[in-house]
């Protein structure tokens, strides 16, 4: 066990963790955009965005970081991966600016049109970037052409069955962590439509993961091995065992309506073990089928130089993101005062 | 179409979206220490007109703000959509450089940006003050990043090469940091960031001072005090500035002599080099068409002396030239405004001297048509600095040729079609946006970001400050 053996190991795990958190942090309010095309009325629609707006800033960041990190610490993943993936990058990356700028712009926008124009930019932003983010997913699972370092594929290789599927599933994941969101922070009437969303939302979502779970192995027969090898598969049984209590648990909160917060953390705890499912199946690839993260890592000192910050910084980043979290808590709502 | 490259494409996209890219951030680094300078006079003297400039510019930070952060998270993922073999070999330099600066200034900004523009009424006053300083902090800490790994494309050090795969391979990072062109480049950047600013707000003074003329009315404190302070801002930092930019030029010599040859137009090295004043540099017959000379000058201005030599292009083999046409304008044209900016700040002063600060049209016409040349000296400079590179990525290490993706040109055209429709429309709207929002007029009890949206509530936990009066007239909002 040395440096050029661990340091990537750590940092695929702290990678893993900087997606994750991109995913569900952005996944709520990139839900709450697609989710305006089941609410028309515009207070609520205020509402929905206020419940974001301090916050959407910090949300996005890991989005960068992600980049960043993949970039200094896996380049050759980041090399290969992003003009594998150009088109669905691309168009992610532009949706991203359409609705990170309509947040301010619809407030600001003086007459009823354009801002009917922004909401749209809103919406439509936040349903492609959900779904490119899907189609990535999806091309990443099925695997990607590699020669001599460099992507040796062709144009439309993202674009298959399965990775329209995930497409699919993640805008309809993201839309019921939004609406989950939604029951948390909101009450009366918008509360009450959001509860509703969530019931099929939720059903449809389960169904996804069921489907991506048995097509998954059928694209590549080696992401069985961590989960029918004895005894590895005592490792992680617990994954598919904690979604089945989960959605026992989702199913008893969304219809007793004193619950305002389980809804969401059940949902969180289905987006973090699908997940670690996904991580168990490609490990220890970053570039399924042909680049691990040791082929993919950049020197030593540069992983090093990197960790030495990332370890003091990004708890430090947790903690006073939740510290802005608590400054904007409780139920956001259009009278001045609660009753 | 005859003749571009996937290349080409590349490249002009990446200048295309880093040149809408640079704008913001430089706007929201100067207008973030302007609003942190607003807020602490504000709590140490009392003054309302502090409070509702504060008010008044904060909510022009928040637009700036968003398309900063929208353009740079494309500028993160674009190093390898196009520039994917430059990525996978100097990833391991430049990757933890921009890890660094998004995990110690992007999380900071985006993490308290949303307490400074909402939070006033939950945290209070002085906690509020700390979160503007803070994300103040993040864009200067953010700047330095950035700059510290461009800087080294310009100059690298504290590096190896692998001679199998040919990837840098980091062995000092003290030394890649502070490579040798870092200090200039990030002092001339800064000024460049609050010039832009001090110029942005001494024409939005100048644009209501003016008004306030024509419709005979007494301008109101506010603008008052916004032109001045700006003004006072351009006296200090135009003469700073022209120092800096000086100073860069000199440490350029050093490092990029053939950079200097281009932005200079001399083809003969020499010593006693004239100064070309204008001219059409000629790639194909290699001189300097239609020259107007000073003698002396030139090499008075890059060494000091009079009979230091100047470099010349011809110095350098023709495949080692960055294109000379390109960076003798910019230059030019950054050196020109520069020279506008130090008038107007000295005519400022005049006028302060002369009773005519407040009165004087000329000199409000004056400021406000200098308004954008921040942003333009800054896109010129930036043309200066990057063109003057080539034909490097990373100079004298890695060319630009061997950087590209093995993207095709129909992939890269049609991603740069999306590009510019969606920047303009976006981008556009946005800065109309901002010029509607300067053209209203700072008015006393000057409302908050937040004031035509629905207000929130704290919910069954109140924050600490919560129903607190806040600011002279009682409330924020």
């Amino acid at each position: 066990m040395n440096a050029a053996h661990l340091l990537p190991i750590l940092w695929a795990c702290i990678a893993a963790f900087t997606v994750l958190a991109y995913i569900v942090l952005d996944g709520f309010d990139l839900g709450l955009g697609i989710l305006f095309i089941v609410e028309k009325d515009p207070r609520h629609r205020d509402i929905m965005v206020n419940t974001v707006a301090p916050v959407w800033d910090g949300n996005e960041t890991w989005l960068v970081l992600g980049g960043a990190c993949l970039y200094g610490v896996f380049p050759l993943a980041y090399a290969t991966l992003l003009p594998a993936l150009y088109p669905p990058i691309i168009a992610m990356l532009l949706a991203l600016i359409f609705r990170g700028v309509a947040f301010e712009f619809r407030f600001k926008a003086h007459t009823p049109a354009a801002r009917s124009r922004w909401d749209f930019a809103f919406f439509g932003g936040s349903t492609v970037a959900a779904s490119t983010q899907g189609l990535i997913l999806g091309a990443l699972i099925q695997g990607i052409k590699v020669r001599n370092d460099q992507y040796a594929g062709g144009w439309f290789d993202w674009l298959t069955p399965f990775s329209l599927f995930c497409a699919l599933a993640v805008m309809i994941g993201y839309a019921l962590l939004g609406a989950c969101w939604l029951i948390w922070r909101t009450d009366g009437e918008l509360q009450t439509s959001a509860r509703r969303s969530a019931q099929a939302l939720a059903a449809v979502t389960i169904a996804c993961i069921g489907v991506v779970s048995i097509w998954t192995p059928a694209l590549q027969r080696e992401y069985l091995r961590h989960w029918d090898v004895w005894p590895r598969m005592l490792y992680v049984a617990p994954v598919p065992v904690l979604v089945g209590a989960l959605v026992i648990i989702f199913w008893r909160s969304i219809k007793n309506d004193a619950r305002h917060l389980t809804p969401f953390l059940c949902v969180l705890g289905w987006f973090f073990l699908c997940f670690t499912g996904l991580g168990i199946s490609i490990w220890p690839w970053i570039v399924p089928p042909s680049i691990d993260i040791w082929q993919a890592s950049s020197p030593p000192s540069s992983q090093l130089f990197l960790l030495v910050g990332a370890v003091v910084l990004i708890p430090t980043v947790l903690a006073y993101t939740a510290y802005a979290y608590w400054v904007f808590r409780g139920k956001v709502s259009h009278e001045l005062h609660e009753h | 179409m005859d003749g571009v490259t996937a290349l080409d494409l590349a490249r002009c996209q990446f200048a295309f979206t880093v040149a809408f890219h640079i704008l913001f951030p430089s706007f929201s680094i100067g207008l973030a220490a302007y609003l942190a300078v607003l807020e602490g006079l504000w709590l140490k003297t009392g003054r309302q007109v502090f409070f509702d400039l504060f008010q008044y510019w904060l909510k022009i930070f928040a637009i700036g703000f968003s398309m900063g952060v929208v353009s740079g998270l494309v500028m993160s993922y674009e190093f390898g959509t196009n520039w994917s073999p430059f990525a996978d070999k100097a990833g391991s330099v430049l990757g933890p450089l921009l890890a660094y600066e998004v995990m110690t200034a992007f999380f900071l900004e985006a993490g308290f940006l949303g307490v400074m523009l909402f939070g006033m009424r939950r945290v209070g006053r002085r906690l509020h003050f700390a979160a503007t300083c803070l994300v103040s902090l993040g864009t200067l800490i953010s700047m330095s990043w950035i700059l510290a790994s461009n800087s080294w494309m310009q100059t690298p050090q504290g590096y190896a090469i692998d001679p199998h795969t040919g990837r840098f391979i980091p062995t000092d990072w003290l030394k890649i940091v502070f490579n040798p062109s870092f200090p200039y480049r990030l002092v001339h950047m800064g000024l460049a960031a609050f010039l832009c600013v001090a110029l942005v707000v001494g024409g939005t003074g100048a644009f209501h001072l003016l008004r306030a003329a024509r419709r005979a009315k007494p301008p109101t404190e506010a603008v008052r005090v916004m032109f001045s302070m700006a003004m006072w801002m351009i006296l200090a930092t135009a003469p700073l500035q022209i120092l800096a930019g000086d100073a860069q030029g000199l440490n350029t010599l050093e490092y990029q002599p053939a950079k200097i040859a281009a932005m200079e137009g001399d083809w003969n090295g020499r010593g006693r080099a004239p100064e070309i004043l204008f001219g059409i540099p000629n790639m194909q017959t290699e001189r300097t068409d239609d020259a107007v000379e000073l003698p002396l000058l030139g090499s008075l201005i890059l060494t000091h002396s009079l009979d230091g030599r100047v470099p010349g292009l011809k110095d350098f083999a023709p495949g080692d030239r960055p294109n000379s046409t390109i960076v003798f304008f910019s230059f030019r044209l950054m050196v020109g405004l520069a020279l506008l900016m130090l008038l107007l700040g000295v005519a400022g002063m005049l006028m302060r001297w002369r009773r005519r600060f407040y009165a004087s049209k000329a000199l409000h016409r004056f400021a406000l048509s200098m308004a954008p040349a921040g942003f333009l000296a800054l896109l010129s400079g930036w043309v200066t600095t990057e063109v003057g590179r080539q034909p490097y990525t990373i100079y004298g290490v890695l060319r630009t040729t061997e950087s590209v993706s093995p993207i095709a040109l129909p992939g890269i055209a049609t991603s740069m079609l999306c590009f510019v429709v969606v920047y303009f429309i976006v981008f556009g709207a946005g800065i109309a946006m901002l010029l509607r929002m300067m053209g209203m007029e700072p008015h006393p009890g000057e409302a908050g970001p937040n004031v035509h949206e629905p207000t929130r509530t704290a919910g069954t936990h109140p924050g600490p400050a919560q129903g607190r009066a806040v600011g002279h007239t009682g409330s924020v909002e």
